[in-house]
């Protein structure tokens, strides 16, 4: 900032003014990456007639999390509380989030309610859905005349 | 002019380079949670897909390191459609105010979580200091 576009004025009126809006590009950088995440953070993988959905879902235990399935849409709604043993703790830092957590997503065709499986392990709940049998591609023969 | 912040962010790679790390995993600071109570120091640390026994703790004088592996997440079959999180290792490193007593420290994990007991050392606990009489 030492090149000044008014070198005859001997003084720049717009240091002042570029200094903050440099500054506050600096504050603002970040915000966007942070708060734009959805809970819970999700992969899709995707098989022949199935798809597996994963969830990182730490701290949360099975009973706090419920699934709702409906045509295409599944539902992942719970909530994450602090388990804190003791009261009258002295914190020193504080990043894991608690609340309350609500994610609908679409999946690629309608999914089987009744052969849902979903599981929990180390924090990850996987779930795998099946395609409705009606909606599987059927092969189609051609006949010979 | 412009000044180089360092923002730690949760999803931030790690850059601790003495550890034998697999080729293109990245390493995360996991999100941690540190209380402290009368007679002991508390750490959650979020570790999702990490199981237990891929998890490495050390104390060293006053640094503790926590590392920990998540499983790779491989379906046979299964061809990966949509990507939010990434599979990586874990790793942070703290820097404790206190003694500890290292031979009651507790560790354990469930559902993702890395919870870690530091019981201070006798030594280290605040005591009450009697008047004498003169």
């Amino acid at each position: 900032m030492a090149l000044s576009e008014f070198p005859r004025l001997g003084f720049d009126p717009f240091i002042e003014l570029r200094r903050m809006q440099s500054e506050m590009n600096r504050l603002y950088s970040g915000v966007g990456a942070t708060t734009a995440r959805d809970f819970p953070p999700i992969n899709i993988w995707l098989g022949e007639n199935s798809v597996v959905l994963t969830a990182e879902l730490s701290g949360v235990s099975r009973d706090d999390v419920t699934m709702s399935l409906q045509e295409d849409v599944l539902t992942l709604e719970g909530k994450r509380e602090p388990k804190l043993k003791q009261e009258n703790v002295n914190w020193q830092r504080r990043e894991r989030a608690y609340g309350t957590f609500s994610r609908a997503v679409q999946l690629p065709f309608r999914a089987d309610a009744d052969t849902v499986q979903a599981r929990f392990n180390n924090g990850i709940l996987e779930i795998e859905l099946q395609r409705l049998e009606a909606d599987r591609p059927k092969k189609i023969e051609i006949r010979a005349v | 002019m412009a000044q180089e912040v360092r923002t730690v962010e949760q999803r931030t790679p790690s850059t601790t380079e003495d550890w034998d790390r697999r080729a293109n995993r990245p390493v995360f600071v996991p999100p941690s949670d540190i209380y402290e109570t009368k007679d002991s120091i508390v750490v959650l640390a979020e570790m999702p897909g990490v199981a237990p026994d891929a998890v490495d703790i050390t104390l060293e004088r006053r640094v503790l390191t926590i590392r920990g592996r998540s499983a790779a997440s491989e379906h046979a079959g299964y061809q990966r459609v949509y990507n939010e999180y990434a599979d990586g290792d874990y790793e942070r490193v703290f820097t404790l105010s206190e003694n500890i007593d290292r031979d009651r420290i507790e560790a354990t994990l469930k559902e993702g979580v890395l919870h870690l007991v530091l019981p201070k050392a006798e030594t280290a606990k605040a005591r009450k200091i009697e008047l004498k009489a003169s």
